[in-house]
């Protein structure tokens, strides 16, 4: 009896495309937790949205051009950033309001390309992911990304986090403000290419911003945000790819579907507590309404 | 030769907006000045130049003798800013904000060292912080929140220091407070800038001031720059004006009059009858 049920509950590592997609969801899972967190805080979250959906001419260019897929993939998020941040620069427009036009703009051409190119791409596969095909290739390349992704927050983490935090202090520091800028970019178009094959363009938007979302309500210190936002992260792509193998789901969706349902569980939580807390000790703390008075 | 000096400074934005306009003037080291225009003067552009967050069409500044790029990377500029221009939900507590002030004295690591986390400790004292050092900023109340940042500009030890608008929202004991303080770094030799429309605050904390509309109206010693008339060209018809004559005062003949000018914080007070070429306005 013990036997059958360990049997069955280990079943989904017996395989080798499950053993790739385990570990390719734990490595994509790494860099995308710690990037959420800059870009939850920078309110940069638009930002993931551009960029994965304007790699897709990248990713067709490359078919055509056969190129490297990830190298048209990277380039084509970064002429969108770099596009973006070109016509904010130089026009009286908002930048939310040139990322829509640069990135959907960006994906039209995309489609339109593709259905002229008689091409063995799956679309599905670029939109939502192919975790349960993938190659010993796919994984190294990811593992490449997150080891680079890693080692840049480690060595420029707290550069990057004053210039998150307080632009202008960055300046007075003599910090490389444009460079930390394109370099935060960057590593956002690499690892969302990474994780193409992973969870897709469309999913991946989900986990460059709901484990930030999520840390940021748990904690007021940022390293435990980043901590936080790595294990919410790992979890729910793992126990997403676990859960798929059994209810026969796609991995890509049942691992956003497990964070978005982490982000509900913990906002009603935090909710409550703050109702409790302000009712406790309703003479020493103000509501919050009438803190936002006070704070005039 | 020394200090800041700005010299002919022209920023025009790429949407075509001309902000400043051939504006000059040079802070000595050891003086507090007062950065005094409306909304739209050109204040906040003038502090992107010093900082260089903008492009000078025309002119140079020069931080104790060297271009803004050298300046900032020898740290001599540390900035206080706005309390709108910060995001207090931000998860960063008041020790953590103080220590982003010590980042140009470490290495590239920016690994704390025993002096730098002193350094916070003595900052977050002088501005008597020090047992709110474990919050996080957003907990703080408004006097509070301005000193986390002054307290940062200490740890910073630059020779420059710029505020924006620090007394805005903030009561009358904090803001003497932070005047305190900047007394102190004055009378160490430190360049502070205080960018205001806190009219009231100018003549009593600052040794100099510098009025500015689009370019530089007047500028020098507080005494001889706060004149109604200045103030009358840098306001224009955005200052309440009360205007107490000798009837409403005393009963004898004198016939001085008391102007009172005010925006809408604290008023400028001028006593004396040199002012009645002026047009009276208001009267209470």
């Amino acid at each position: 009896m013990l036997s059958y049920f360990s049997e069955t509950l280990m079943e989904p590592f017996a395989y080798t495309f499950m053993q790739q997609a385990f570990l390719m969801v734990a490595l994509v899972s790494i860099p995308t937790a710690i990037l959420s967190c800059f870009l939850v805080l920078k309110g940069w979250s638009l930002m993931g949205d551009a960029i994965s959906h304007s790699v897709l001419p990248g990713v067709i260019l490359a078919y055509i051009g056969g190129f490297s897929f990830a190298i048209g993939a990277f380039g084509a998020g970064m002429l969108c950033a770099v596009f973006t941040g070109f016509l904010k620069e130089n026009s009286r427009l908002k930048e939310d309001t040139i990322m829509g036009v640069v990135f959907s703009g960006m994906f039209a051409v995309g489609l339109v390309m593709m259905t002229k190119v008689d091409s063995n791409i799956h679309l599905d596969h670029i939109l939502f992911g192919d975790v349960l095909g993938l190659s010993w290739q796919n994984i190294l390349e990811t593992a490449g990304v997150t080891a680079l992704v890693l080692s840049f927050i480690l060595f420029k983490g707290k550069d990057l986090l004053v210039f998150v935090f307080d632009q202008q202090h960055a300046k007075a520091l003599g910090l490389p403000v444009t460079l930390l800028h394109y370099g935060l970019l960057s590593l956002l178009s690499l690892t969302i290419v990474a994780a193409l094959k992973a969870v897709g363009m469309i999913l991946v938007i989900a986990m460059l911003i709901t484990p930030g979302a999520v840390a940021h309500l748990l904690t007021k210190k940022f390293r435990r945000m980043i901590v936080l936002s790595i294990i919410i992260s790992i979890s729910a792509a793992f126990s997403g790819v676990y859960i798929s193998f059994y209810i026969d789901s796609a991995p890509a969706p049942t691992i956003i579907v497990l964070l978005t349902l982490l982000f509900v569980i913990v906002f009603i939580y935090q909710d409550l507590r703050s109702v409790r807390r302000r009712g406790d000790s309703d003479t020493r703390k103000p509501s919050r309404m009438v803190r936002i008075f006070q704070s005039d | 030769m020394s200090g800041l000096e700005i010299k002919d400074i022209t920023v025009t934005y790429k949407n075509g907006h001309t902000a400043i306009v051939d504006t000059s003037f040079t802070l000595p080291t050891g003086s507090i000045t007062a950065l005094v225009g409306v909304n739209g003067s050109g204040k906040s552009t003038l502090f992107k130049s010093i900082m260089g967050f903008v492009k000078l069409a025309r002119g140079s500044v020069k931080i104790l003798g060297l271009d803004v790029a050298d300046a900032l990377k020898s740290n001599f500029v540390a900035y206080v800013p706005q309390s709108e221009e910060i995001d207090w939900d931000f998860p960063v507590l008041v020790e953590d904000v103080v220590m982003m002030g010590r980042y140009g004295h470490m290495n590239m690591f920016r690994i704390a060292r025993d002096i730098d986390r002193r350094k916070v400790d003595f900052a977050l004292e002088r501005v008597g912080l020090a047992y709110l050092k474990k919050r996080q900023i957003g907990e703080l109340s408004g006097g509070q929140k301005k000193r986390v940042f002054l307290a940062r500009a200490l740890a910073q030890e630059s020779e420059v220091i710029l505020l924006d608008e620090p007394f805005t929202g903030v009561d009358v004991q904090t803001e003497e407070q932070i005047m305190a303080l900047l007394r102190d770094l004055r009378d160490v030799g430190k360049i502070i800038l205080v960018s205001t429309h806190n009219l009231g605050s100018v003549p009593e904390y600052c040794d100099r001031a510098v009025l500015i509309d689009r370019t530089v109206l007047a500028q020098g010693k507080t005494d001889e720059v706060f004149t109604q008339d200045n103030l009358q060209r840098a306001f224009g018809g955005v200052l309440r004006r009360f205007v107490l004559t000798g009837k409403q005062l005393h009963d004898d003949d004198d016939s001085r009059q008391v102007t009172v000018l005010s925006d809408d914080e604290r008023p400028v007070v001028l006593y004396g009858n040199d002012f009645s070429s002026i047009r009276i306005e208001e009267n209470s």
